[in-house]
């Protein structure tokens, strides 16, 4: 918190050649007279020891409280200038300024007027900071809650206990094991990954019934999930119909897969006797227990083909569109129980793309080898019964073809079982609410299938992404899901084999552990995992839009009973996009608020008309958009000396406020850089650019209100690699600004 | 009596693959194409054959016999071994080639006037009659395959290479008489023999 007296003060460094193009005396005036700071020093070199143990002996002896470093980039020189004691402004003039704007002295005065704006919004940023104090709780439970008992499960509550963490295992049926207990034999999880595997299932159940740290609860599921990482209270409900109370600190959700049914493909055989799907296999195999395998009625199988993809990667929208991935490797295991107890059985796999991900390809030379006959074909008939015969079209011969069979094997796709998809939670609970008998018996059996129940106020599962899978950032973040505290492993993430299961059950697990440890830190979770602020709104001023409690991409808001916005702290990710949905500006945090980018907006010196100089703002996404525009500087790329950056934390935690603000104060125009939304979206607070794109695809009209044209304000997608294509694309909106003329809000600022 | 064919016919009734992976030179590698198709993209001679090494391997696999023991692709192989260095499973593709084309060719089922063929089969009787390939004699057969009138024509159109061979003493027009042999031709066509009978049994051929 703030000491009674601020002091502020402002460094200027020198250095990487910086004194040798900018006018640092004209910095100093800057800071000093419109920046106000008590305290402005320069050094030659304000990085290295001697110059932050300049900055440390201010802290310590002279009382600062806010510094505003005007040297490079934010993202540059991050350990030298993290001072915890004091807030911390960064005035960008290195990567910003000097490494960008072309050489040479006819670019002097442009060159030496964007440093000064960025001292001079370094300085006005820092006076509205607040030293966040963090919102360490007196007790946090570090308890991980596992639920779902299978592979991913019970790998998952192994990993946790193995780190030294309580865990609680919750497992809907009665015993251990889920899916693995139907099987035979898994694919091979190490070298030479020749040969099938025993699944380990038993082995492992027994490990995790015994381990002292793992609490098992069998016959049991999650009837409540209340609470935040660190505190989340869970009501698990058993068999008895006793209610048992469990403080856990993150939740591992591993709530698997249900195989698709078989009998939703009459066209290849499925219901008709001696054709399976690949769980109806393993059923025969175990029954087999290594012996020959027998068909349900008996019969010796002497031939057996396996038709892939089937009701899986279709495009007619009947049946699942995705691949599952695993069935490839799981066909090639299955044909080698019959090649392994007797090598003259007929074994045939008939497939369009063989998908064998990881060592796989090892497994798959070793059924070749076996004598396993792969066929690339699309199959168009299975007919069962005492006979069974497969017509297919060979994909390399062009023919077709029918090969009889004693058994037929579909390889069926996996289907996640992820709870209540929230869109249509939403929409049934409200038809409910309004009286709807129907919605209201779906309400009761969308609260049956719901894994976690949830009480939180955006529904009570994690969001799904596609085809009722649990979100994930898959490229960056796998395990994280929408929900603070809560990871995703195993088939109901995305579909998978066992091994992978296993590996994405640690993974999420240790995600887990890194939740409930930085709970107790009283930090955000990643990628802001250093920030101590957290969201408050000023409750008088608050509407009860609920814009923030919908828009939160983390649903870590509630509502109280007055029906105000109930912050759960430790489920927020500190990207602000509460702040931005706001829209009486009543959100924000200590750090970062709609003041401390306001301030900056308005600190711009912005030009008359007849200086012919326009002004354009940028607001950047500080996890892709800002690093790219510093690589554009580390790359020596020139750009337009016009723009004025301010990084953000997401753009969904831009206010349009921000935007109204610099076009009236006579700011030629904005751009908006944020991540790629959509289906394939790289935000790293999954929903946050594609709320900024939404609110802001409505500005049009406030613009036109304010007489003017729409193309003042842009939106862009940016990559952290785009250096070069940000640097474009700046030339380009200056030189189309420079076109349209000068903004007719200049000189009523 | 039977022949060679009816016999293997017999003895592998449906199952062309075990027949391939057992009489076959590097049969047994067919198996384990995974059908890619990058043989059939890397091969000199895509655009003139029939058959890929891909289909080939296919065919086999679905028990083409016919088709594939009297298709002319695998005779079209030049042994450039672009795919069995492209082979991302390292089958030895060339080899299985020319193992099919032999394997054809012993059962009878080989297309009849193959120009590959016919010069195969001129180069291995002129090594095995002499020990070693008598050019002369070789170029001649070569010449005269399709009757006298259109051998003098190969003759007549071909002399200016030829008189240019023998003026840089790369041809013994001498050749003709008798020409050289190796020291022990009967040693050698013992050892042939032998090599061949110990193959055949090898194969089920003899």
């Amino acid at each position: 918190m703030n000491a009674p007296a601020n002091k502020f003060a402002a460094y200027i460094c020198s250095g990487c050649g910086l004194g040798d193009v900018l006018k640092i005396a004209g910095l100093e005036k800057v800071a000093k007279t419109e920046g106000k700071m008590a305290v402005i020093k320069t050094h030659p070199f304000l990085c290295n020891a001697e110059g932050v143990k300049m900055i440390q002996d201010d802290i310590a002896n002279d009382g600062v409280t806010h510094l505003c470093i005007a040297a490079c980039s934010r993202r540059a020189k991050a350990e030298a200038f993290t001072f915890p004691t004091v807030a911390v402004a960064r005035a960008n003039l290195r990567e910003g300024v000097t490494w960008i704007v072309a050489e040479g002295a006819d670019h002097d005065e442009v060159r030496q007027e964007m440093a000064e704006d960025y001292v001079r919004m370094g300085c006005a940023e820092v006076k509205k900071l607040i030293l966040p104090g963090g919102n360490k709780k007196e007790s946090s439970s570090k308890k991980i809650l596992v639920v779902g008992g299978g592979m991913s499960g019970m790998t998952a509550a192994q990993a946790a206990a193995d780190a030294g963490y309580e865990v609680v295992l919750v497992e809907k049926t009665g015993a251990l094991g889920g899916f693995a207990n139907q099987m035979w034999k898994r694919m091979p999880f190490n070298a030479p990954h020749a040969d099938a595997q025993p699944t380990g299932a038993t082995e492992l159940a027994a490990q995790v019934s015994a381990n002292p740290k793992i609490k098992v609860y069998l016959n049991s599921t999650v009837a409540e999930t209340a609470g935040a990482p660190g505190r989340f209270a869970i009501k698990i409900a058993q068999e008895s119909g006793s209610i048992s109370e469990e403080l856990c600190g993150a939740i591992v959700q591993a709530s698997g897969f249900s195989t698709y049914d078989i009998t939703k493909l009459p066209e290849l055989g499925g219901g008709q006797p001696n054709v399976v799907d690949q769980a109806g296999l393993e059923a025969l195999a175990k029954a087999a227990n290594g012996g020959p395998i027998k068909r349900a009625d008996g019969k010796e199988v002497k031939s057996v083909v396996f038709v892939q993809c089937a009701g899986q990667r279709d495009d007619s929208g009947t049946h699942l569109p995705y691949c599952s991935g695993h069935c490839c490797g799981t066909s090639i295991k299955q044909a080698t129980y019959f090649k392994d107890q007797n090598p003259d059985i007929d074994t045939a796999i008939i497939f369009d793309d063989l998908r064998v991900p990881g060592m796989g390809e090892d497994f798959y030379r070793s059924a070749q080898t076996k004598g396993v006959t792969f066929t690339k074909g699309k199959t168009s008939k299975v007919t069962g019964g005492e006979s069974c015969s497969v017509t297919f079209k060979d994909l390399i011969l062009d023919e077709e073809n029918t090969i009889p069979a004693d058994l037929v094997v579909l390889a069926t796709g996996q289907v996640p079982n992820a709870g209540v998809e929230l869109d249509d939670w939403t929409a049934t609970v409200a038809a409910a609410d309004n009286g709807d008998e129907a919605a209201k018996e779906k309400k009761t059996a969308l609260q049956k299938i719901s894994v976690l129940n949830m009480n939180y106020r955006q529904g009570p599962d994690i969001p799904q992404l596609k085809y009722g899978f649990a979100d994930s950032h898959f490229i960056c973040f796998p395990y994280e899901t929408r929900r603070t505290g809560i990871y995703a492993a195993g088939p109901m993430r995305r579909p998978m084999d066992m091994h992978q299961a296993t590996e994405d059950a640690v993974g999420a697990t240790m995600k887990a552990i890194q939740a409930a440890e930085n709970a107790a830190l009283g930090r955000a979770a990643h990628p802001r995992a250093w920030d101590l602020s957290f969201p408050t709104a000023r409750l008088e001023g608050c509407t009860q839009c609920k814009r923030c409690t919908v828009e939160c991409p983390f649903g870590a808001i509630d509502e109280d009973e007055r029906r105000f916005p109930l912050f759960n702290e430790e489920r927020c990710r500190r990207c602000g996009t509460c702040m931005g949905a706001c829209p009486v500006r009543v959100i924000s945090f200590e750090n970062y608020s709609c003041d401390t980018v306001g301030m900056q907006v308005k600190a711009v010196n912005v030009p008359d008309e007849d200086e012919e100089k326009p002004r354009i703002l940028i607001l950047a996404c500080e996890n892709d958009a800002y690093p790219a525009l510093d690589m554009a500087g580390m790359q020596r790329l020139t750009y337009s000396a016009f723009v004025r950056v301010i990084p953000v934390r997401c753009l969904g935690s831009v206010n349009t406020i921000w935007i109204t603000d610099a076009l009236g104060a006579g700011y030629d125009g904005v751009m908006m850089m944020g991540c790629q939304k959509g289906e394939n979206y790289q935000c790293h607070f999954v929903k946050g650019s594609e709320m900024a794109y939404y609110r802001l695809s409505k500005i049009g009209d406030t613009l036109k209100g304010m007489g003017l044209e729409p193309e003042r304000m842009q939106t862009y997608e940016i990559a952290i690699t785009d250096g070069a294509r940000v640097a474009g694309l700046i030339n380009e909106y200056v030189a189309q600004l420079v076109e349209m003329g000068p903004s007719p809000m200049k000189g009523f600022g | 009596m039977t022949t060679a064919n009816e016999t293997a016919v017999a003895k592998y009734r449906n199952n062309f693959l075990k027949e391939v992976e057992a009489t076959v030179e590097e049969g047994h590698w067919v198996k384990m194409c995974m059908q890619c198709g990058v043989c059939a993209g890397s091969c000199p001679f895509g655009p003139h054959w029939e058959h890929s090494p891909q289909k080939i391997f296919m065919m086999i696999r679905a028990g083409k016999r016919e088709e594939v023991l009297k298709s002319d692709s695998m005779w079209m192989c030049t042994s450039c071994y672009n795919c069995m260095v492209r082979c991302p499973r390292e089958l030895p593709i060339t080899h299985i080639m020319h193992g099919l084309a032999n394997y054809a060719y012993r059962l009878g089922l080989s297309p009849k006037g193959q120009p590959n063929q016919v010069i195969a089969k001129l180069f291995w009787e002129s090594a095995l009659k002499y020990g070693r390939v008598n050019e002369l004699k070789f170029s001649l057969a070569m010449y005269f395959r399709d009757g006298f009138v259109q051998g003098v024509k190969n003759a007549l159109a071909m002399q200016g290479v030829g008189l240019g061979l023998v003026k840089a003493g790369r041809l013994n027009p001498m050749e003709i008489i008798s020409g050289h042999t190796c020291k022990d031709t009967s040693g050698i066509h013992k050892m042939i023999a032998k090599a061949r009978e110990i193959e055949d049994r090898r194969r089920g051929l003899a």
